[in-house]
């Protein structure tokens, strides 16, 4: 039982340490992703059945990897394909290059998140991709985070997987020509796989997915390092987790940035991603992430120190919207014109935003503009806004507090 | 996208729900309905009130009561045009009614080009 028990510990340790080593390494050469999963699947089903009464091996990932090649050679002698022939002896030639299986295994991890971040994958299926094939996460899980039905969620990995597998996208690291467009496609991914860990916050099982999430952009950091906006995003995300604690109260109510009580704020986090930005900005050029970085460093050191940032964070901002045009950044930029140049200022740059549709179904958007009326004094304008905000928003939290806010103006 | 969003209800759930934050919560919703999306849904009286007619060869049928004995039953409907599938989701958990029972999102048909098949 205890054999069973070490067994079971070393396959769940691999699992979580090298799932993702080991699809990239098994995969790289085929781009059969599917195939891969299935031969690593096999192998964790026979190492929890060996280890148990052979012990476990001394280097489980090389033992794992081997049993599934042998499986892969199966599939692929199965399948008896025409097109079976060449990866088969792109397999042998692999093995007898890199030495068998006894030396570390090369990480192809890079190349695989590349792969799924590719432009011939739908955008929204980037982070769902990243997270089965580098995380080992399932379809069930991954499809409740993104709020699609599980049976659509696995279908359209499997069609993105047999996409990768068909349509010759190299399983590897783009040439320079190509890597700032492609890396921004691979860390949008990751930041999205962030906020369904954030924006989700109320409901359970969400935050781990933060974790992951800042665990990928720690991995691109270091197998990048010359990519400021890898570090960029490593110390946005670290920023925001960093304050968690200290987005709700006990009875979990919403707090915003200026109530909230910066002795939760988590220290070490802070300190982690100053460092991440610092060594971004010794690298050079700025990028979304890197500015958004800076912002919430700016917002950090305002709360912590008193001092006034909102200058700083408003030139951010305006740098931020002609980097991307995103309407968010004008929006927040607006926001923080409010505290350099008052109210009124910061209606009159949020005004072209109207006319978006985007903004029209985006709740900050309606929360911004009902407290931008609250300020200048524009009562009924700013009722309206933020009962707009209240039925857009979809956290509670968030609900009560907007509904708080529109009690809290004053009386006509 | 159009997608017909259907409200379904559990009408003894609804009926235990605090009534005054729950329509506090649907005039927000509707606002914001009307504001973002360009028109607001429609209401249903309660389904005791349905009634249901059936063809069946020369006969007509005409029944009191909806058209299944269900425990959650349509209450009412709202359009939303949205890019993607997860906007529509976002919209039927905006909707204060998926608390208390259940949102149906149903993308309109369109006929393909060439006509009704």
């Amino acid at each position: 039982m205890r054999e069973a028990d070490e067994a079971r510990h070393a396959a769940e340790r691999v699992a979580r340490d090298s799932y993702g080593r080991l699809v990239a390494y098994l995969s790289a050469r085929t781009r059969d992703l599917a195939g891969a999963e299935d031969a690593l699947g096999e192998a964790f089903a026979t190492a929890l059945r060996i280890w148990p009464i052979e012990g476990v091996p001394q280097n489980p990932d090389a033992w794992l990897l081997t049993v599934a090649r042998r499986r892969q050679t199966d599939q692929l002698r199965r399948r008896g394909t025409q097109r079976a022939g060449e990866p088969t002896l792109m397999l042998l030639a692999d093995e007898t290059a890199e030495g068998g299986d006894d030396g570390d295994i090369p990480d192809r991890r890079l190349g695989l998140m590349f792969a799924c971040a590719h432009p011939a994958i739908e955008r929204g299926l980037r982070a769902p991709l990243i997270l089965q094939t580098l995380l080992g996460f399932n379809a069930i899980d991954i499809a409740a985070a993104f709020l699609i039905p599980p049976a659509t969620m696995g279908q359209r990995l499997v069609r993105a997987k047999t996409r990768l597998r068909d349509a010759g996208i190299p399983f590897a690291i783009p040439p320079r020509a190509e890597m700032a467009e492609r890396l921004e496609a691979v860390l949008d991914a990751v930041y999205a796989i962030y906020g369904k860990g954030w924006s989700e916050w109320e409901e359970d099982g969400k935050e781990s997915m933060a974790g992951e999430a800042i665990w990928l952009g720690q991995l691109l950091a270091r197998l990048l390092p010359d990519a400021p906006e890898a570090l960029g995003l490593v110390a946005l995300m670290g920023f925001a987790e960093a304050r968690r604690p200290a987005r709700r109260t006990a009875d979990g109510a919403y707090v915003p940035l200026e109530a909230q009580d910066v002795a939760l704020w988590n220290d070490s986090l802070i300190r982690q991603a100053n460092d991440a930005l610092r060594q971004a900005n010794g690298v050079g050029l700025s990028g979304r992430y890197q500015l958004e970085a800076a912002i919430q460093s700016a917002h950090v050191h305002r709360r912590l120190t008193g001092n006034d940032t909102w200058p700083a964070i408003t030139a951010l901002y305006a740098h931020l919207v002609r980097l991307t045009g995103s309407p968010v950044a004008q929006l927040n930029h607006a926001a923080a014109l409010a505290h350099t140049e008052g109210a009124e200022a910061a209606l009159a740059a949020i005004a072209p935003l109207s006319d978006d549709r985007r903004m029209q179904s985006y709740q900050p958007y309606w929360a911004t503009l009902g407290h931008l009326h609250a300020e200048a004094g524009h009562r009924a304008e700013a009722h309206e806004a933020l009962t707009v905000a209240m039925g857009l928003a979809t956290d509670p939290a968030v609900r009560a507090y907007l509904q708080q806010k529109r009690r809290a103006l004053p009386a006509d | 996208m159009r997608y017909m969003m259907l409200i379904h209800h559990d009408e003894a759930a609804l009926a235990a729900a605090p009534q005054q934050q729950l329509w506090q919560d649907y005039a927000a919703f509707n606002e914001a309905l009307t504001k973002a999306n360009g028109e607001s849904g429609i209401r249903l009286e309660p389904s005791s009130k349905a009634t249901t007619v059936r063809m069946r060869m020369d006969n007509t049928e005409v029944l009191d009561g909806p058209h299944i004995d269900a425990k959650e039953q349509l209450a009412g409907y709202f359009f939303v045009d949205a890019e993607t599938p997860e906007d529509a989701v976002a919209w039927a958990k905006r909707c204060p009614s998926s608390r208390y029972g259940s949102i149906e999102i149903r993308p309109v048909y369109i006929p393909p080009a060439g006509g009704w098949k």
